[in-house]
């Protein structure tokens, strides 16, 4: 039982998302993602070529569980660009070739 | 535990009636699987929102039964599906 507005997990992603430009909630690092979701996520950033953090949520079972909430998405990755949710790989992929994400992440905040 | 492929679209087609559905179970195991859903209820939504559709439709079994579900969402007939 949470109460989403008084949880302090949700206050610190949302910290995390509104600090970096561009941020992946993951399972694992860039270098040992722990999933072949993440593993994904991580493929498409680096085609991308911008900075980008990441947050391990097997890590921190409070981020692991608050980021569920937070954007009412049940699974990770998920990727906020500019503060935004943007989505998981699937959506990631998608935009991806479609041009979309280029487009977003190369855009100036 | 595993999700019957027949299962997921069960449930899909319980939210979503005149949803086409086509599913490929990727590795063979029962557990991971890809979704295509093509609806005309997901007209007007942005990605997000039709992801988050099916999702409710397979209630709350995405991210804890069932790991691994790629997934693939369209408005039938429309050539642009940008938000």
């Amino acid at each position: 039982m949470s109460d989403a507005s008084t949880s302090p997990a949700l206050g610190r992603i949302a910290d995390l998302v509104k600090s970096n430009e561009v941020v992946l909630f993951m399972k694992g690092t860039p270098l040992f993602p722990q999933c072949g979701f993440s593993s994904r996520a991580i493929a498409i950033l680096e085609r991308l070529g911008v900075q980008y953090e990441t947050v391990d949520v097997l890590q921190d079972p409070e981020i692991r569980q608050g980021i569920k909430e937070y954007s009412d998405w049940p699974t990770v990755p998920q990727l906020y660009v500019k503060g935004e949710f943007v989505g998981g790989s699937d959506i990631m992929m998608e935009m991806f070739e479609s041009g979309e994400l280029q487009q977003l992440v190369g855009e100036r905040a | 535990m595993p999700m019957a492929a027949s299962e997921i679209e069960r449930l899909i087609k319980a939210s979503l009636p005149d949803a086409e559905v086509t599913i490929r179970d990727l590795a063979g195991d029962g557990d991971h699987y890809a979704a295509r859903v093509v609806s005309r209820s997901f007209e007007g939504m942005n990605r997000i929102r039709q992801h988050q559709a099916v999702y409710a439709a397979l209630e709350g079994r995405v991210g804890g039964e069932l790991h691994a579900l790629q997934l693939e969402t369209a408005v039938p007939n429309t050539e642009n599906l940008s938000e």
